[in-house]
């Protein structure tokens, strides 16, 4: 069995999980502590329109993907605070962006294999490169967030207070949107755009659950993020033939469904 | 105690014929009035009169339309690092992972860049500011968990951490019953007072505040007056504010304005 994980495909999909996982929640956390969750769920489906685009094209899916995540990303960062008028921005070009990733598709008369790659996630197909891609990537990210980190949270507690104390807290709320897209379009190597929701918003929300510090609740987030994608794919390897996302996607469920029940915070909410 | 003031020190604030504007309407018009270091200043007056509006034109987030504003000495904006705010009040949801000390902490280094790792010296200065607003014990609390009033007093003490000559208070009563009215008005009296520190307190209800301001600035009908609360609050002054017959009542040792728009 262990000899499974030395065969390269599994060390390349183990690091490339290991380096998303992480970026996924850690921004993951500022995503949910904003009350953006809706927006993390949209943007890998906006993506997604993007990545048809690409191959409709004729480039590689993943410069597609990065356009419209990050397009959509900053929109979203211009667009606010007011979230109910947010949700419905959101959700509106959310379906026209799905609706042109259909008709991208409907135009596109090739092998659609690689579309269906940036749906449902292609882990176990990592190449070398996009190993090293994945690593540089989240290196910057995980930066970018440590270089923010004050502001970052000033802003999403308590934005009037961070306005008046010179915090740009528009220009923080896009930049964090742009941390955002390039983390879906890391993400969903692993998950696929149907699900990178998983991995995004899973670890973060029980996280926030059973901790009550940001430094806390950001550590317990990655600590779950790495344990739901090792164990995701150390069970589909073991399987033999089921796919990756669908274990991580459980494993994550499984885990979010007690503490959500049985949490304190969980039950005044009931 | 505004007659006390050096004169080679400049005003904490300064406002001449200033006129404010929101979406093509005017709010504020002819705004002239000085504010000097350690004056406890209630701002009254009925919703929309542009009470919000004017702290927000003090921290430089709206231009006048016209006029000249200078707060401690500079245009609006530039010294906002001397001054404390506390916003209208936020809801800052139940389910988020924030305890007392971390909102506090935001008013020492928010706005700085970088992670801001532990350090012994922040801590003190947190630990310092939660004692000032008897507050120590709400340190480790979940800020969700907490009733409207300790909120009001962390994000006080929030506001405290620039060691502000000028504290903007905006609605700190909203959504306290009696008794904790009460406690956030002594707190608010004893840091003025032991800090001489200039507070601008935006309130609905004169009555509480009575005893302890300074002067009141009364804001209506686009119009403002300030001076000591005996002189503003009076059916004379209040009618010409107005532009429509007002009657200031005294009743049970209360103060309460009667007219058709009040």
């Amino acid at each position: 069995m262990l000899d499974v994980l030395r065969l390269p495909f599994i060390v390349h999909a183990l690091l490339t999980a290991s380096f998303a996982a992480v970026v996924a929640a850690v921004s993951g956390y500022f995503l949910v502590s904003r009350g953006l969750t809706f927006a993390g769920h949209a943007l890998p489906n906006i993506g997604f329109a993007g990545a048809a685009g690409a191959v409709l094209l004729g480039i590689e899916p993943v410069y597609g993907l990065f356009t419209f995540s990050l397009g959509a990303g900053v929109a979203v960062g211009f667009i606010g605070r007011d979230i109910r008028e947010r949700d419905v921005s959101i959700g509106v070009v959310m379906t026209f962006a799905l609706g042109l990733g259909l008709l991208f598709l409907a135009l596109y008369s090739g092998y659609a294999a690689r579309v269906y790659g940036i749906l449902f996630g292609n882990i176990l197909g990592i190449s070398a490169q996009a190993v090293r891609m994945t690593a540089v990537a989240s290196g910057l990210i995980l930066a970018v967030i440590a270089f923010l980190y004050r502001p970052l949270l000033f802003s999403t507690f308590d934005p009037p207070a961070a306005e008046a104390r010179g915090v740009p807290v528009k220009l923080l709320s896009v930049l964090f949107m742009s941390v955002i897209a390039v983390t879906v379009s890391l993400s969903i190597q692993v998950m696929g755009a149907l699900l990178v929701f998983t991995l995004l918003v899973g670890p973060a929300a029980t996280a926030t659950r059973l901790v009550k510090s940001p430094l806390a609740a950001i550590l317990v987030s990655v600590g779950l993020g790495l344990a739901y994608v090792w164990l995701g794919i150390f069970l589909a390897a073991a399987s033999g033939r089921l796919p990756v996302s669908f274990f991580i996607a459980t494993l994550s469920f499984v885990v979010y469904l007690p503490v959500r029940l049985l949490s304190p915070m969980g039950r005044e909410a009931l | 105690m505004g007659s006390e003031a050096q004169p080679n020190i400049s005003p904490v604030v300064s406002l001449s014929r200033v006129r404010v504007s929101l979406g093509g309407r005017t709010i504020q018009d002819e705004m002239t009035f000085t504010i000097q270091d350690g004056e406890y200043i209630a701002v009254l007056g009925p919703n929309g009169a542009g009470k919000s509006t004017l702290l927000k034109l003090l921290l430089g987030l709206i231009p006048p339309a016209s006029g000249r504003v200078e707060v401690l000495g500079e245009s609006p904006g530039k010294r906002n690092n001397h001054i404390g705010y506390v916003p209208q009040f936020r809801v800052i949801e139940s389910d988020l992972t924030l305890r007392g000390r971390e909102v506090v902490r935001f008013g020492l280094d928010g706005n700085r860049w970088g992670p801001g790792w532990p350090s012994r010296a922040r801590r003190a200065r947190v630990d310092q500011v939660l004692e000032e607003v008897d507050a120590v014990e709400l340190a480790e609390q979940p800020i969700g968990r907490l009733s409207g009033g300790e909120r009001q007093r962390l994000l006080l003490a929030q506001a405290l951490l620039t060691d502000p000559r000028l504290l903007l208070l905006d609605e700190p009563l909203a959504n306290l019953d009696i008794s904790r009215e009460g406690e956030i008005i002594a707190l608010v009296r004893r840091i003025c007072r032991s800090r001489k520190v200039a507070v601008m307190f935006v309130t609905h209800d004169i009555n509480p505040l009575l005893p302890d301001v300074d002067r009141v600035l009364y804001l209506a009908e686009a119009h403002s007056a300030i001076g000591t609360p005996q002189a503003v609050i009076t059916s004379e002054c209040l009618s010409a504010l107005y532009g429509s017959p007002v009657e200031v009542v005294k009743a049970l040792g209360r103060v309460f304005v009667v007219g058709a728009q009040v």
